[in-house]
């Protein structure tokens, strides 16, 4: 599954994307399985409500299902404009 | 309809221009543009680098321009927004809006503006004499998106 970081997310975690094998059910299995895996996720993800989530390209939060996700990606609030 | 995300600089002369090209009917037009402060949160700001999400970002904006053109009746709706390096009084934003009277050109402009402070993938990162640091989302941001929320 293809895993994307923006902003900080990005800066904090060191790659704007990878390929991640996972048998995560949600993303928040995911997020808790790469919490677990190294620092440097656990200080991303550190306070989840800083944190929104798509997944394959749609704006959801973190019950969803990844069951058919091929894209998740994680960024903060956006402040365009 | 239409939407660029570039790095470029825009020309609203020119930008308006297009919109109205070949064309008698339109009464109105009104364009919002946005310029990088030189403060933010009370501290001096040095630039600014703004990041997004290509494709998505592109995808986010004409979802916007088609709900405006739902809401009110629009001849015309343009919205250009720049990424990459920016300095203080650079040029970040534009939307405009035709439409045959002013009222639903001021509308739809403001209300773009407003869906895509919050819905569009666009975050910001200022040098401040403290580092860097990426701007947080203001909550008037949410206020502002909530005022156009339909029944």
């Amino acid at each position: 599954m293809k895993v994307l970081y923006f902003a900080w997310l990005r800066e904090r975690i060191g790659v704007g994307s990878e390929d991640i094998v996972t048998s995560a059910a949600t993303v928040a299995d995911l997020v808790a399985e790469l919490t677990a895996r190294e620092d440097r996720y656990a200080a991303a993800f550190a306070d989840m409500s800083a944190v929104r989530i798509a997944v394959n390209q749609v704006m959801t939060d973190s019950t969803a299902s990844l069951a058919d996700a091929h894209e998740v990606a994680f960024f903060p609030p956006m402040t365009g404009g | 309809m239409s939407v660029s995300v570039q790095s470029d600089d825009f020309d609203i002369g020119t930008e308006i221009a297009r919109l109205t090209q070949d064309r008698s009917d339109i009464g109105a037009v009104v364009t919002f543009t946005g310029l990088v402060r030189d403060m933010g949160s009370g501290q001096p700001v040095s630039a600014m680098e703004l990041e997004h999400w290509p494709g998505v970002t592109e995808t986010a904006l004409q979802g916007i321009e088609a709900e405006a053109h739902t809401r009110w009746p629009l001849q015309g709706t343009r919205i250009v927004h720049r990424y990459g390096p920016l300095l203080p009084g650079d040029r970040i934003v534009l939307v405009a809006a035709a439409s045959p009277h002013r009222g639903a050109a001021f509308q739809a402009a403001e209300f773009m503006m407003d869906y895509l402070k919050t819905r569009a993938p666009f975050w910001k990162k200022e040098e401040t004499p403290d580092g860097a640091r990426w701007v947080d989302a203001r909550d008037a941001d949410d206020a502002a998106e909530a005022r156009w929320a339909q029944p």
